[in-house]
C-alpha cells in the first residue's frame, strides 16, 4: 500500500533523485514516521536490504535529494503474474516531507520509479491506496492514474 | 449512485469554464453544448457563483469566469453544493429493520464509499488533464496519400 502523503508542481532545479543510501535511512524513517504517525526504524532496514542495493533488475527504493537532504522516496517493484497478472511494476511506498510538498518533488519520485519499470520491460504501474487517504488518492490521480479492474478484498481470520 | 441534473450541470460548467479561465463563458454557449435548459443552467451557475467558484460579469460580453483553484477544488467540493451524498444521507426505505435488509445496505454503503472516495480524490486539474488525454486519444490520424 502506498503509505504517504506528496504533492506536485513545478520541479526544483536541485533536486537529484538517486538509489538510496544507507546514509539515507535515519531521514527515510523520519519522514515515514511524520507521516505515518509510526517509526518503524527495523522494518526500513529490511525494505533497505531487499530494495536497496541489493534490490536487483525488479526493486527499487530511490530517494530526493535537496541541498544534501532527503525530502522524500519513493518504494517499487516489479512483480511477475501477481495476481494472475502479467509482469507490472507496483508502487510500494512514497512519501515527501511536509514542508517541501507541492513544489514536485512525488512526481519526479514517480517518474523516477516508471523509468525503472520501464526499463525493466513493464508498462503498467500499480498501487493500492486507502480509500480515506484522500491526499494520496489525489497525488495518484494528478499523475493520470486511474480505478485498476481490480477489487481489493478483506477478511476478519477467526 | 446517480447524480441529479443540476450536480451534472454544475461538474460540466466548472470543467468548460476551468478549461479557459482566461475567458469569460457564456451560459447561453454551455446549455446549447450540452443540450439543457438556459433557465435551468443558470440557476446551477448562481449557485456557483455565491459558492466563489466562479465569477459573473455583466453586460454585453458578459458571462462567467472560473474563480476557483483548480489543483484544489474536487470534483466533491462540486458535488456538495448540489446535494448530499455523505453517508448515511440515502434514503432509508425501511429494509434495514430486516437482516436481509442491513446485508443489502452493507454492500450499498460499499459502493457508495468508494464512488465518495473517487470524487474526494479528483481535482478539476486532473480531470482537465483527462479530457485533454481523450482528446489526443481520439485525434484522427493524418490522411494517407492516395497512392496512383
Amino acid at each position: 500500500m502506498a503509505r504517504a502523503t506528496v504533492g506536485s508542481e513545478a520541479a526544483t532545479e536541485t533536486l537529484r533523485v538517486r538509489q538510496v543510501q544507507t546514509a539515507d535511512l535515519d531521514q527515510v524513517i523520519a519522514i515515514d514516521a511524520r507521516v505515518t504517525g509510526v517509526e518503524k526504524t527495523d522494518y526500513w532496514y529490511e525494505v533497505f536490504h531487499r530494495y536497496g542495493t541489493r534490490g536487483g533488475r525488479q526493486r527499487f527504493f530511490f530517494v530526493a535529494e535537496l541541498d544534501g537532504a532527503v525530502e522524500g522516496f519513493v518504494v517499487g517493484e516489479v512483480r511477475d503474474w501477481e495476481f494472475g497478472e502479467p509482469p507490472c511494476g507496483w508502487v510500494f511506498g512514497v512519501a515527501v516531507r511536509p514542508e517541501a510538498r507541492l513544489a514536485g518533488i512525488g512526481s519526479r519520485l514517480l517518474e523516477a520509479l516508471h523509468s525503472a519499470f520501464r526499463a525493466a520491460g513493464v508498462t503498467k504501474a500499480r498501487t493500492l491506496v486507502a480509500r480515506d487517504n484522500h491526499l494520496v488518492l489525489s497525488f495518484f490521480r494528478s499523475q493520470g492514474m486511474m480505478a485498476a479492474p481490480f477489487i481489493a478484498l478483506e477478511s476478519d481470520i477467526d | 449512485m446517480k447524480l441529479q441534473k443540476s450536480t451534472g450541470l454544475a461538474l460540466v460548467s466548472v470543467l468548460e469554464a476551468a478549461a479557459h479561465p482566461e475567458r469569460q463563458i457564456a451560459a447561453a454557449e454551455i446549455a446549447e453544448k450540452y443540450g439543457v435548459s438556459p433557465h435551468h443552467l443558470a440557476k446551477v451557475l448562481r449557485e456557483l457563483g455565491r459558492a466563489g467558484i466562479m465569477e459573473s460579469a455583466r453586460g454585453v460580453g458578459g458571462g462567467y469566469r472560473f474563480a476557483g483553484n483548480a489543483r484544489r477544488l474536487t470534483l466533491m467540493d462540486v458535488i456538495e453544493l448540489f446535494e448530499d451524498i455523505s453517508a448515511g444521507a440515502a434514503e432509508d426505505k425501511g429494509t434495514a429493520a430486516t437482516e436481509v435488509g442491513r446485508a443489502l445496505d452493507r454492500v450499498l454503503t460499499e459502493i457508495d464509499e468508494i464512488a465518495r472516495a473517487t470524487f474526494r480524490s479528483i481535482t478539476i486539474d486532473t480531470m482537465l488533464k483527462l479530457v485533454e488525454r481523450g482528446r489526443r486519444s481520439v485525434r484522427p490520424a493524418a490522411p494517407v496519400p492516395a497512392v496512383v
